[in-house]
């Protein structure tokens, strides 16, 4: 009988990717605000970002680099029905008066900050999206600087670079993480379902897509456009994180950070947008050490700014030198999980918990399978 | 507003042109070449310019001597980069290997953090390039007189290399299709290097030339006037070197003109200008003024 494999073992992969992160997020979210909670909000938003920014990046063929811009967008449209009346009269007198004196609930404003960044990119969309390849991705830079000059410019409606202020710091745990698997979900579905499996069609052979039937530019211009609505929700969250935003918070620094996530996690899976989250945030918060110059073997390393930027940057270099794919590959083994029923009604099956024994029984004869199949891979390579 | 002052702002232009052309140029070799954008272009520029501040402070040697050595060592730089971060990606997707380039300038950006902190470093140059001559009503600065002829020379023997030279001959057979020049004995591996040699001596020159004229030197310096330089790439026509020259002029005269000629309130929105100015050149001619059929539209 073959090895059991991860994936064919439902009650652990509940254990694995639900009960685990839901007791660490349960305990974050009790815990008083500490640099640990931040990181796991981090974590949140980036894997949202990351997650939209793979909509257009892996699904559809296209590589934009703008998620910044509608970063900005939304995260400026969903503070303008958070800030309080007073603050935003005194510093946006341009702004229209019901944007003012309205204040909405958070989700609210998060799906009115959404729209308004697919609004955006809907009305970009239409020139950017006819441009290909590397076009697609200078002219997607070239959105995020014309947003940001725009954003320092309208001092009315912005308060330019000095910047947003008096934002509700309400992006704490469970917003941002409830907000997250509702847009995980939305997306999940999205992408299984005909329009994404069009969508799909499409990235690997658009001519061949055409002659099916399926209409290249507004499968394009509606990717986008959701993409964009997403990024914008994130955006948002980012905004009430932050408390304070100006255009310098949605530079190329941010869009080129979720492009890395994205790579690192894997471009074709929305799972991996949680890899490689967990990765950008919490490897770099280690290094940090290192570059305030820690003390290793009783003498102390010198002062180095940048390292930690330096050894991610070396090691995505090497991540897509060895596995092109990404951590996850095309492999959603945890959105599988989350949002199929069988994963839950194999928790009140027979049987399936008593196979969690047999897959750690199993682990010596999977490493032996594994080996001999690098071996059997090795010696086809050495004789073709 | 008067004439001499619309010609003092094309002057700047065709100055700031220049510096975009030697850049665009190597971009749009290596894109010849590799399809790749190298965004890790600009912080080779950057680093020369540092390169040659270094050697001026801490070996004390000519002001030409420096310039020879800091050149050398950008093209060293650039063609470790293409060793490691590019060669193994030969044959990867377009993608992947931007993404690469993008890693490599945030190595070099923050190397060079590391190195000289981020703080502006001045950029002392000889007197004698700094001193303003005055030309019936203008008054124009050495500098940018040598900017033009570093320029132009450097193209003319650039134009050389590439239509009498075997190596320059190797370089256009790659470019129209790297398998049959393979298979016609065209050794890739060497045509790449000497590209990415060419483009980052280019690129240095044209890190003396910015950083000359502004006076200091920062870590980010070479990000924006690099992306600024792709698009004058694109415009021009990406394949095509006298395109995107053409192009970065177009986009330099522009740039000064637009700063110079709008009312003060919109003089801030001169990055967006030209990056706008791109997208609308590309909506009507997506590969370009000069690009060859193949290129952008999808």
């Amino acid at each position: 009988m073959s090895p059991l494999k991860f994936k064919d073992v439902p009650v652990l992969r509940f254990i694995a990717f639900i009960v685990i992160p839901l007791v660490i997020l349960i305990l974050a979210a009790g815990a008083p605000k500490s640099y640990i909670t931040s990181l796991i909000v981090t974590i949140g938003m980036y894997s949202l970002l990351c997650a939209s920014l793979n909509l257009v990046n892996g699904f559809s063929g296209m590589f934009s680099m703008g998620h910044a811009a509608f970063m900005c967008i939304g995260a400026y449209m969903t503070s303008f029905f958070t800030v309080a009346p007073n603050v935003l009269a005194a510093h946006c007198p341009g702004l229209p008066n019901f944007m003012i004196h309205t204040s909405l609930p958070y989700p609210i404003a998060l799906i009115l900050g959404g729209l308004a960044a697919a609004v955006v990119s809907l009305v970009i969309a239409f020139p950017v999206v006819r441009t290909k390849g590397h076009y697609l991705s200078v002219a997607t830079l070239a959105l995020i600087v014309i947003v940001g000059a725009v954003v320092d410019n309208e001092e009315q409606f912005t308060y330019g670079s000095r910047g947003l202020t008096g934002i509700p710091a309400q992006s704490t745990v469970w917003p941002v993480w409830i907000v997250l698997i509702v847009c995980l979900f939305i997306m999940y579905r999205l992408v299984h379902s005909a329009y994404g499996r069009g969508l799909k069609a499409m990235r690997d052979d658009p001519t061949a897509a055409q002659t099916l039937g399926i209409n290249l530019v507004s499968k394009k211009l509606s990717i986008f456009a959701f993409s964009a609505f997403f990024a914008g929700v994130g955006g948002g969250l980012y905004a009430h994180y932050l408390t304070t935003i100006s255009s310098a918070a949605f530079s190329f620094t941010r869009s080129f950070a979720i492009v890395e996530i994205s790579i690192i996690g894997g471009m074709g899976s929305l799972s991996g947008s949680f890899l490689g989250a967990i990765f950008y945030t919490i490897v770099p918060s280690l290094l940090q050490n290192l570059e305030n110059g820690m003390v290793l073997f009783g003498t102390r390393l010198p002062q180095l700014f940048g390292l930690a930027n330096i050894i991610m940057a070396a090691f995505i270099i090497i991540l897509i030198i060895f596995r092109r794919q990404g951590l996850m590959g095309n492999s959603e083994i945890i959105l599988d999980t989350y949002f199929r029923k069988s994963t839950y009604t194999a928790l009140f099956k027979k049987g399936e918990w008593a196979k969690i024994p047999r897959y750690f029984a199993d682990i010596p004869v999977r490493i032996s399978a594994w080996s001999a199949s690098r071996k059997k891979l090795r010696m086809e390579k050495k004789a073709p | 507003m008067t004439l001499t002052y619309f010609l003092t702002m094309l002057i700047s232009g065709l100055r700031l042109g220049s510096v975009y052309a030697l850049i665009a140029v190597g971009y749009a070799m290596v894109y010849g070449i590799l399809r790749l954008i190298n965004f890790a272009h600009g912080d080779i520029m950057t680093l020369g310019v540092y390169f040659m501040i270094a050697l001026m402070i801490s070996l004390g040697l000519p002001f030409w001597a420096t310039m020879i050595i800091s050149v050398i060592l950008s093209i060293a730089v650039g063609l470790i980069m293409e060793r490691c971060a590019y060669r193994p990606l030969r044959s990867a997707a377009e993608e992947t290997v931007l993404i690469s380039s993008l890693a490599v300038s945030t190595i070099l950006q923050n190397l060079m953090t590391m190195i000289w902190t981020a703080q502006r470093m001045p950029v002392k140059l000889p007197a004698w390039l700094s001193v303003a001559n005055r030309i019936g009503p203008f008054t124009i600065k050495t500098i940018s007189f040598v900017t033009f002829g570093v320029t132009a020379a450097a193209l003319i023997i650039l134009t050389i290399i590439i239509r009498k030279t075997r190596i320059g001959v190797a370089m256009r057979a790659c470019s129209e299709n790297r398998k049959a020049a393979m298979l016609m004995g065209i050794n890739i591996n060497r045509v790449i290097m000497f590209t990415f040699a060419v483009g980052s001596a280019l690129a240095a020159l044209a890190g003396f030339m910015m950083s000359g004229d502004y006076g200091t030197v920062y870590p980010t310096l070479g990000f924006t006037p690099s992306l600024k330089a792709f698009c004058a790439a694109v415009i021009g026509g990406i394949g095509s070197l006298g395109g995107s020259v053409l192009g970065a002029f177009i986009i330099g005269i522009a740039e000064m003109l637009f700063a110079g000629l709008v009312p003060t309130n919109l003089t801030n929105y001169r990055d967006a200008f030209v990056f706008a100015a791109m997208i609308v050149i590309l909506l009507f001619r997506p590969n370009g003024i000069f690009g060859k059929q193949e290129g952008g539209r999808s």
